[in-house]
């Protein structure tokens, strides 16, 4: 629309030669779109088409002669009691690590978008651990839990003796801790994010609502949280996203185990894969991860183009 | 709200406790690695004779310096080839008129609802059967394909904020499509090039599964595999493999501390769109 009226208001010709003009740019502005579309198309769409067709079928990635199995891989995985564990433990792991780290990171943001002196150097201290290596950090709380590690002395140390365990060794709190180690990454991200939102909180609109008498907490509910709002539905889908699709730090601590009680959808199909190299199977997985994806990322998508008008 | 007051003051403390706690996993990575491998006391405990040597044997025996070389291959190229694919795509469905537009669009975006595991094992086939694997190719072919739908959603948020007039007068100047696309919106849309190339950056130098699939017991890996290597052979001697991780982590690290007041701003900005 404006860029017909500007069209318009900037050439001074006739309608006709406008017209050419702009279809001889659109005429050509698709080879522009060509760089982008064929790795794209090699890497994703293809790839993922196949990764469907792969789901119905037995092949192994070797044994040419795969036969087309129907829903077969999809019965497996509804009886297998694994499988079911795994899809547990994302959505367990995802919401979780999703919900701390915006509690985390949104008090963080409120603490220091204020007048504290270090405010700058303790931003820089909570984002931190997202610009390490994955790998690097997984590791490193690898060595903290280990059972004569760092936590359980620490935990000796104030008298906490009969909290001290074997953390990622039992299967009661190995996946809790290792969302502990999400929460720890990637809280500084959602404070970030959350410290962008809060700038565009007019301060004068708070001071007129404390004038009037208002203490912090209505303060923070009624004129902050609303405001936050975008920020928050941000924050939600990175971190709902990335946990589902959580590989690195499982991979890196405990491979799934103890007992497969750390699995996650992509560790299922990383192992089933290339380890078993049950490649139908494997696909059959992901393509259920994909449907929590998606059905998230649409949820989400719809929810941005209702609420933000404003952007 | 206004004035440092004494709340403020105790608050400031706090934070400043928390944030000393939230740093306890960096001060035992830092103070393990600067110890002999043969010092058994507490990790808690501040490390009394304080060796470099473990750098220097994690170097040579994880081959750190060959993988730094080889994440700097592939973060690099495939930054500069996200940067030119994905402003260019951006280019032109943001200034098309045609139907096509919104579909090639959309068609981009529809790559942020699937996840990089569906198409994990046809992929792998694919590049076996094109005998790449081993080498660093598919890594760069892979980057840039999966990180394309975020990079043009990115551009394209910027660029529908670029008046189209100075593109019509460039065009009256006779400049085709092309130029005024390098000359006049690629330069106004900086702030998103920083954006898209720290986040991809961060993205090409952290990833650890697609390296661990196509460049594992090759020898030739980036950071994140060759360091995952090295701890599975030398898990006992902590020192040594911490010394391992720290010079895996730093490139990043010291990135980060020159540009960190621009990276969170553009992070945040280019997070909010």
């Amino acid at each position: 629309m404006t860029e017909a009226a500007s069209t318009a208001a900037t050439t001074v010709t006739s309608r006709r030669s406008t017209t050419t003009r702009k279809s001889r740019r659109s005429g050509r502005l698709w080879l522009f779109i060509l760089p982008a579309a064929i790795p794209y198309l090699f890497v994703v769409i293809v790839p993922s088409l196949q990764g469907i067709g792969f789901s119905f079928t037995n092949f192994d990635g070797l044994n040419p002669n795969w036969k087309i199995t129907g829903l077969d891989n999809y019965a497996h995985f509804f009886r297998d009691p694994q499988a079911l564990r795994a899809v547990l433990n994302t959505i367990g792991l995802a919401f979780v690590s999703a919900i701390l780290e915006n509690l985390i990171g949104l008090l963080l943001a409120l603490a220091l978008n204020g007048r504290l002196l270090s405010r700058n150097v303790l931003r820089v201290i909570f984002f931190t651990p997202v610009v390490i290596i994955t790998v690097v950090v997984a590791f490193v709380w690898q060595f903290i839990y280990t059972p004569t590690g760092p936590l359980n002395q620490v935990l000796d140390a104030v008298g906490l003796h009969s909290l001290a365990q074997n953390w990622l060794g039992s299967p009661s709190t190995a996946l809790w801790s290792i969302a502990v180690i999400v929460i720890w990454q990637f809280s500084g991200y959602a404070m970030v994010i959350y410290l962008a939102g809060l700038q565009g909180v007019p301060t004068e609109l708070i001071e007129a609502a404390s004038l009037d008498g208002a203490g912090r907490v209505k303060r923070f509910f009624f004129i902050i949280a609303p405001l936050l709002l975008p920020a928050f539905t941000v924050n939600l889908m990175l971190s709902l996203t990335r946990g589902f699709m959580i590989f690195d730090q499982i991979w890196v601590t405990t491979q799934g185990g103890p007992a497969q009680s750390t699995d996650s959808l992509s560790t299922l199909v990383y192992r089933n894969a290339f380890t078993y190299g049950e490649y139908g199977y494997s696909s059959a997985i992901a393509v259920i991860l994909t449907i929590f994806v998606a059905v998230l990322g649409i949820v989400q998508y719809r929810y941005v183009l209702r609420g933000g008008t404003s952007r | 709200m206004k004035r440092y007051s004494v709340g403020t003051g105790a608050l400031e403390g706090v934070m400043i406790l928390i944030a000393l706690a939230f740093l306890f996993p960096i001060y035992i990575l830092v103070n393990l690695s600067l110890r002999p491998v043969t010092d058994l006391s507490s990790p808690l405990v501040p490390t009394k004779d304080v060796t470099f040597d473990n750098f220097g044997l994690a170097w040579v025996q994880a081959g750190i310096g060959g993988a730094i070389v080889n994440s700097a291959i592939v973060t690099t190229a495939s930054v500069l080839l996200i940067v030119i694919f994905s402003s260019l795509a951006a280019y032109g469905i943001v200034r098309a008129t045609a139907r096509w537009s919104p579909l090639a669009f959309y068609g981009f975006m529809v790559g942020l609802l699937v996840p990089f595991q569906l198409g994990l094992v046809p992929l792998y086939t694919t590049m076996k059967n094109l005998g790449l694997l081993g080498t660093l190719i598919p890594l760069v072919i892979i980057y840039v394909g999966m990180r394309m739908p975020f990079s043009i959603f990115l551009y394209a948020q910027f660029m529908r904020q670029v008046p189209i007039d100075y593109e019509e007068a460039a065009a009256l100047d006779g400049a085709g499509p092309l130029r005024s696309f390098v000359r006049v919106v690629f330069p106004m849309v900086r702030p998103a090039t920083g954006t898209v190339i720290i986040l991809n950056g961060l993205f090409a130098w952290n990833d650890f599964l697609t390296p661990l699939l196509y460049l594992s017991g090759t020898g030739n890996a980036t950071i994140p595999v060759t360091i995952y290597n090295f701890v599975g052979e030398y898990v006992t001697q902590w020192p040594l493999v911490f010394a391992a991780l720290i010079m895996g982590a730093i490139p990043v690290l010291v990135a980060f501390f020159f540009i960190q007041r621009s990276l969170l701003q553009g992070l945040a900005s280019g997070v909010k769109g």
